[in-house]
């Protein structure tokens, strides 16, 4: 019977992401349930070593290196991932939900026959199987998915899975193997890729993320949360008024027709708590809210709240972390 | 230029979700249903690459209850001409059967497009249009922002965690629609009656048995109850104090 755990290691511009590391720290524990081994697979162009994700947890590393695989497209990715998920007898083969995973976890499902379970935020063994859990309806309903049948596909939700450090004493073996593309594995053709401006760090990255509503009034205001996000290290996010209004860009939109985030701490300032919004950051670790309503919805699910006028408050506050992380 | 567009029929995202009396699915009572959002973008796309064009036929494909048509009958009057309905009471979990479903149909369908949204709002899977794609072997773009149609080939403009990514594919070809690519229209009365007459094929859809089954379905894990810090400036120390010493976050 199957009991691998396979898992697409994540990488952009040949170095791995850190949801790389998140999927096989889970996908090592998943295999010590399942008594298998955790296989890793890193497919592109001029990957960084390789090794390094047997210190996470990987018992082997197959690396998928071809010229052309450069940049990801699903259908070439996609075809090099099912190829070696075929070979490998997989119980469950793992991704992070991010936006490769995405696409890559319903290709490979296709392409095995194999059920998907994505965007999962928790996981456990039952029955000498993996069960998941996963968030609907805009996380207003969470399913727990039994699987049938010999392989699984699941995605995990990123940064929801802390990854252990990695063990330097431990190292994987490292297998390169070629998959044979034809050109019809070719058919999107990446132009352009532009990359966010000024070195930003995405919604998507960030373990902090200071996110502004239709309270900034207006696009200029998005300078105090920008100041504040400079310190913390953090990214900038909105709701999606403040997109829909043309403040912020789509792609900072943090929600149900947005992006779907959960760092270690989102600070709402301004945002009511819509239940479309909280369906993109309810998964955060530490909430904080600012609003000048007290009855506002985003203080009932909120860790840490002031009632406040936010064009006094974030300044105040970033004054206050100044001081503070100083020290 | 001929495209199909799937679209699902889902509570709108404003309706309380009630867990049912099994605890495995949700109460449909009471529940108001809608297109899902975006597969309205999907609609509104196909219609403005058909108006652009001048030429060639939007056909809506949806599966699920016979209360599916409701739905296809609003997709008719944003400006699709017909459908198809797989007709299936099973609610099966499992999106690969309902992406084969869709396949075998699609491939009975002449088309140089098949139009999907991001997701469905009841799953939040995002995944039936890459399945489907699969199975069909052509090539889909997710995410779409922005898509031009031009001499048999399509570009496609996509919201990656890089940033942005801009992709050429061959038609035929799959798109899935993000917010952010049109502004759904709203149907005009006249256009609402005229959805009516339009023709509308049912089937009985074909499904695999699932591969998986929800065990449980419960409401979301309760976050413990937080404090309002303070009001004003006055609390902003201590709420940097709480978030350096009590959540260590900072
Ligand atoms: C299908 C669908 C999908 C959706 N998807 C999303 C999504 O992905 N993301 C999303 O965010 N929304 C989404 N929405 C919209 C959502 O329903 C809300 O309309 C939206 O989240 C409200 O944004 P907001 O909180 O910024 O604005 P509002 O609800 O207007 O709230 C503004 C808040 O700012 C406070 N405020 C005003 N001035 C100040 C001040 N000076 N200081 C402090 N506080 C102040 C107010 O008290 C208020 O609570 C979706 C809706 C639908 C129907
Ligand atoms: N039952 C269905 N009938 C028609 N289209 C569907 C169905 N389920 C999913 N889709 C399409 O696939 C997209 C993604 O759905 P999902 O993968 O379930 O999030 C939706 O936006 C629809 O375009």
């Amino acid at each position: 019977m199957a009991n691998n755990v396979l898992i697409y290691a994540e990488q952009m511009g040949g170095k791995f992401r850190p949801t790389a590391f998140e999927a096989i720290c889970q996908g090592k524990k998943m295999a010590q349930e399942l008594g298998g081994k955790v296989i890793a697979v890193a497919i592109g162009s001029g990957i960084e070593n390789p090794e390094a994700l047997g210190q996470y947890g990987a018992d082997k590393v197959i690396v998928v290196s071809n010229e052309k695989l450069k940049d990801f497209t699903v259908d070439a990715y996609g075809k090099a991932f099912a190829d070696v998920a075929g070979k490998n007898d997989p119980a469950v083969v793992l991704m992070a939900a991010t936006y490769q995973g995405k696409d890559l976890g319903g290709y490979v499902s296709a392409a095995l026959d194999a059920p998907i379970a994505a965007d999962c935020t928790e996981w456990l063994a039952q029955g000498g199987k993996i069960q998941v859990k996963r968030p609907t309806y805009a996380g207003k309903a969470y399913a727990t998915i039994a699987f049938t049948g010999e392989t699984a596909v699941i995605s995990i939700r990123p940064k929801v899975f802390a990854s252990d450090e990695p063990d330097a004493s431990k190292s994987a073996e490292v297998e390169n193997q070629d998959v044979a593309l034809s050109d019809d594995d070719f058919r999107s053709i990446v132009k352009e890729i532009l990359a966010k401006a000024g070195g930003k760090i995405d919604v998507s990255e960030g373990d902090i993320i200071v996110a502004g509503g239709r309270g900034m009034k207006g696009p200029e205001n998005f300078k105090i949360l920008e100041e504040m996000a400079e310190l913390l290290g953090a990214a900038v996010g909105a709701s999606r008024t403040a997109v829909d209004e043309g403040w912020r860009e789509h792609a900072d939109q943090v929600g149900q027709t947005g992006k779907v985030v959960s760092p270690k701490l989102y600070i709402a300032c301004g945002i009511s708590g819509a239940i479309q919004h909280l369906a993109g950051m309810r998964t955060s670790k530490c909430i904080v809210a600012i609003n000048k309503d007290p009855d506002a919805a985003i203080f009932n699910i909120a860790d840490y709240g002031i009632v406040g006028d936010l064009f006094q408050v974030v300044p105040a506050m970033t004054e206050e972390l100044k001081k503070v992380m100083g020290s | 230029m001929n495209i199909v567009v799937c679209v699902k029929r889902v509570p709108d995202t404003e309706t309380k979700i009630k867990i049912g009396g099994d605890g495995k699915a949700i109460d449909p009572a009471g529940v108001e249903f809608v297109i899902n959002p975006f597969d309205e973008y999907a609609i509104e796309e196909a219609i403005q690459i058909k108006e652009k064009s001048g030429e060639g036929e939007i056909n809506i494909l949806s599966l699920g209850s016979i209360d599916a048509q409701v739905i296809m009958r609003k997709a008719y009057a944003m400006g699709a001409e017909k459908g198809v309905h797989l007709n299936d009471d099973s609610a099966n979990p499992d999106n690969l059967a309902v992406a084969k479903s869709l396949a075998a149909q699609l491939k009975e369908m002449s088309f140089d497009m098949v139009l999907f949204g991001k997701q469905a709002v009841d799953d939040d899977s995002a995944s039936v249009a890459v399945q489907v794609a699969q199975l069909l072997n052509i090539p889909i773009v997710t995410r779409v922002i922005k898509m031009d149609i031009a001499d048999g080939k399509a570009t496609a403009e996509r919201e990656s965690d890089a940033g942005k990514e801009i992709l050429e594919v061959t038609l035929p070809a799959a798109f899935a629609a993000e917010k952010g690519l049109n502004e759904p229209r709203y149907p005009k009365l006249m256009d609402i009656m005229k959805a009516k007459k339009k023709p509308l094929e049912q089937k009985e859809a074909q499904m695999d048995a699932p591969k998986m089954e929800i065990v449980e379905m419960k409401y979301p894990p309760e976050r413990p109850p937080g404090k309002i810090v303070g009001e004003g400036v006055e609390a902003v120390p201590e709420l940097v104090n709480l978030l350096k010493n009590e959540a260590k976050m900072i």
